[in-house]
């Protein structure tokens, strides 16, 4: 990959989210605050899919509002093609939102029950006029339909007259009617059974390569992600902890945290599993309203010594790893961050 | 990797409901909205027929009593008084010898006409602040829930009683206004719910991620998903108003005589002597209050059932 000679087209820095934790129902006042995100920095480029992993509450979906700017941020930047616009307000945020477009994470809810198949992926239309003419519509939304894999015909059906993954359909023709250039996929197929999963997956492939999409693919099925994804971003408590091509990531992780989710992998091999070490995690994740001073995973890091408590390590390429010129030589978050073997998945 | 889905087998796993709204709609192109769907369910519900005609007909005589009733109800001969039915007379004569059946009929104006306006004036009332509040929160949902609540703390009808017995007004608008300024408090919160609750729905953010404006927001997607349970309290409280109105009649300071009207029968008629020896004339304008109340809340019930997507 030469991303590094292409412009990003989505640059997202030291994006902090806190939610306020208030006491008092008349005069409140701040007691503390949840840091959903805490300083993360990445970027996406055009045509690539970067899958963002991390288990359930450790800020993942904050980042896709955030980037949808359904949430504001505390502090931090999102850069679209240079612009910032995470502070956008009015009718500059709504241009900027026809090149961003999301898909949701349960097709139960995502779709408006009381609007039609035709009105619910024809709506974009009505906000963004000067996308399509009012003649135009009807045929743009058949055209839509045929292009996920639904028949046209189905324009005037409502949602609970269709199976999940066809929900999941409808939920991406709306995504993309506006003909975006970033589609931020949350969880798309995590309320999907198995088989539809694939089916979807495939889509969304196709999809890429036809129109030419960036994903920033949210997900916790760590297969999944490989399978899509160009680069993978870890995430824990709020924080990118490596990123890198998802080679470097499922092949050589370098950060405890990445080598404990990979060993909880299943594998369908039972000869692969013989030579395979599990790493089993104690305790729980500590709370986002009071994360653990210095590295955010030292209480449950096996590796973990004083210089965690008290040092934030930084996402870069460990310096050991400076000059090696292997996938080795990827960001990750820890003061000793090392390959360790025989947890990477086959 | 398997086939993605054929497009025109979908509906196997979705048992006989959805196979049976789908062969109900041979011609797919044609548009059915939610509102033509609802209406095709409900012409099946024999309870919202029944209740529907019933409406229906107790709409009809308080537009145009003389339909059904030739006599004048203000035509009173003393000389009749408490007689039981005669011919021509089939509910019997009241105290003041007036007919009993022209003034049922006579008495569903007024008490039709307290209880739609009284309605309408309490949703809408109720619906704006609840809604506001529900969809705004902070600040807005502070001060119009608290509002709410200073309403909420004052008793029907023992406010009715106070605020009617200092107007002097006679006629069914200081009954109206009176139910319409107190009796919002609970629409407003279960509005204020319902909003909340749709607004946390993940089409909501959807339309915001297209770049919808709050009134779009508001008006297509939130109020239409919030709407079922407010019609289906407004409708039963309709028939609460309409026993509210009977009730503040009874008490002397609702509807006053002349007005006819069901509370003011009912109010004439409950001596306990005069029910002992004439209970025709109690039992005819309750008969007909309570057919009236049970009508519309039979009919929330069914409109409910049918604009609810997923009972269907």
């Amino acid at each position: 990959m030469a991303e590094s000679t292409r412009e990003p087209i989505l640059e997202v820095r030291n994006l902090v989210k806190h939610f306020p934790l208030t006491q008092g129902i008349v005069f409140q006042r701040q007691v503390g605050a949840v840091r959903a995100v805490d300083d993360i920095s990445f970027e996406l480029y055009p045509g690539e899919t970067l899958g963002i992993v991390g288990e359930s509450g450790c800020g993942k979906s904050t980042v896709a509002k955030l980037l949808m700017s359904l949430e504001r941020p505390t502090s931090g930047e999102i850069f679209y093609k240079g612009e910032d616009i995470s502070r956008l307000s009015g009718r500059a945020l709504k241009a900027v939102r026809r090149n961003i477009q999301m898909v949701f994470q349960d097709p139960y809810t995502s779709l408006n029950p009381r609007m039609t198949v035709g009105d619910i992926i024809g709506e974009p239309f009505e906000i963004h006029p000067e996308v399509a003419p009012k003649g135009d519509r009807e045929a743009k939304v058949r055209e839509l339909l045929d292009v996920v894999g639904l028949n046209p015909e189905y324009i005037n059906r409502y949602p609970h007259q269709f199976s999940g993954g066809q929900r999941q359909r409808i939920g991406i023709a709306r995504g993309l009617a506006l003909n975006p250039e970033i589609i931020i996929c949350d969880e798309p197929v995590s309320a999907l059974d198995v088989s539809v999963q694939a089916q979807v997956i495939n889509l969304m492939e196709k999809l890429q390569d036809e129109f030419g999409l960036s994903y920033l693919f949210i997900a916790h099925d760590l297969s999944i992600v490989r399978h899509i994804s160009d680069r993978v971003g870890v995430m824990y408590l709020g924080k990118m902890v490596e990123i890198g091509s998802d080679s470097a990531i499922y092949d050589h992780p370098t950060h405890p945290y990445t080598q404990a989710l990979l060993s909880a992998v299943p594998l369908p091999d039972p000869d692969a599993r013989e030579g395979r070490e599990r790493i089993i995690l104690t305790g729980d994740v500590p709370s986002p309203a009071n994360p653990p001073s210095g590295c955010r995973f030292r209480t449950r890091c096996w590796k973990a010594q004083d210089r965690c408590s008290e040092e934030l390590p930084v996402l870069a390429v460990p310096q050991r790893f400076a000059d090696a010129d292997t996938a080795v030589a990827h960001e990750s978050a820890c003061h000793f961050a090392e390959e360790k073997p025989h947890v990477a998945h086959a | 990797m398997p086939e993605p889905s054929r497009p025109d087998t979908p509906f196997e796993a979705q048992g006989a409901a959805v196979a049976e709204a789908v062969s109900s709609t041979p011609d797919p192109g044609k548009a059915r909205s939610l509102s033509s769907d609802a209406w095709h369910d409900l012409r099946r519900n024999p309870i919202f027929v029944i209740s529907a005609l019933l409406i229906l007909f107790l709409v009809v005589i308080s537009i145009w009593p003389s339909l059904i009733a030739t006599r004048d109800p203000l035509y009173c001969q003393l000389g009749r008084s408490l007689d039981g039915p005669a011919p021509g007379h089939w509910f019997g004569f009241d105290t003041q010898g007036c007919d009993v059946y022209t003034r049922t009929v006579y008495g569903a104006r007024a008490s039709i006409a307290v209880g739609v306006c009284a309605t309408l004036g309490v949703a809408l009332v109720g619906a704006v602040v609840g809604g506001l509040a529900g969809f705004f929160g902070g600040f807005w949902d502070a001060l119009l829930s608290r509002t709410t609540d200073v309403f909420f703390a004052i008793p029907l009808v023992l406010g009715a009683i106070v605020f009617l017995s200092m107007i002097k007004l006679t006629g069914i608008w200081p009954v109206v206004l009176v139910i319409a300024a107190l009796g919002w408090p609970q629409i407003a919160r279960i509005t204020r719910g319902a909003v909340i609750t749709a607004k946390q729905n993940d089409y909501v953010q959807a339309a915001r991620a297209l770049g919808a404006g709050n009134s779009r927001l508001l008006l297509r997607h939130i109020l239409p998903n919030a709407v079922a349970p407010v019609i289906v309290m407004a409708t039963i409280m309709l028939g609460t108003f309409i026993a509210l109105e009977a009730t503040l009649s009874f008490l002397g300071v609702g509807l006053r005589p002349p007005t006819v009207s069901w509370g003011v029968d009912i109010s004439a008629a409950s001596d306990g002597m005069q029910f002992r020896n004439a209970p025709h004339i109690l039992l005819y304008p309750a008969a007909a209050l309570s057919l009236c109340v049970l009508a519309f809340i039979m009919m929330g019930d069914a409109v409910r059932d049918a604009l609810d997507p997923k009972l269907r």
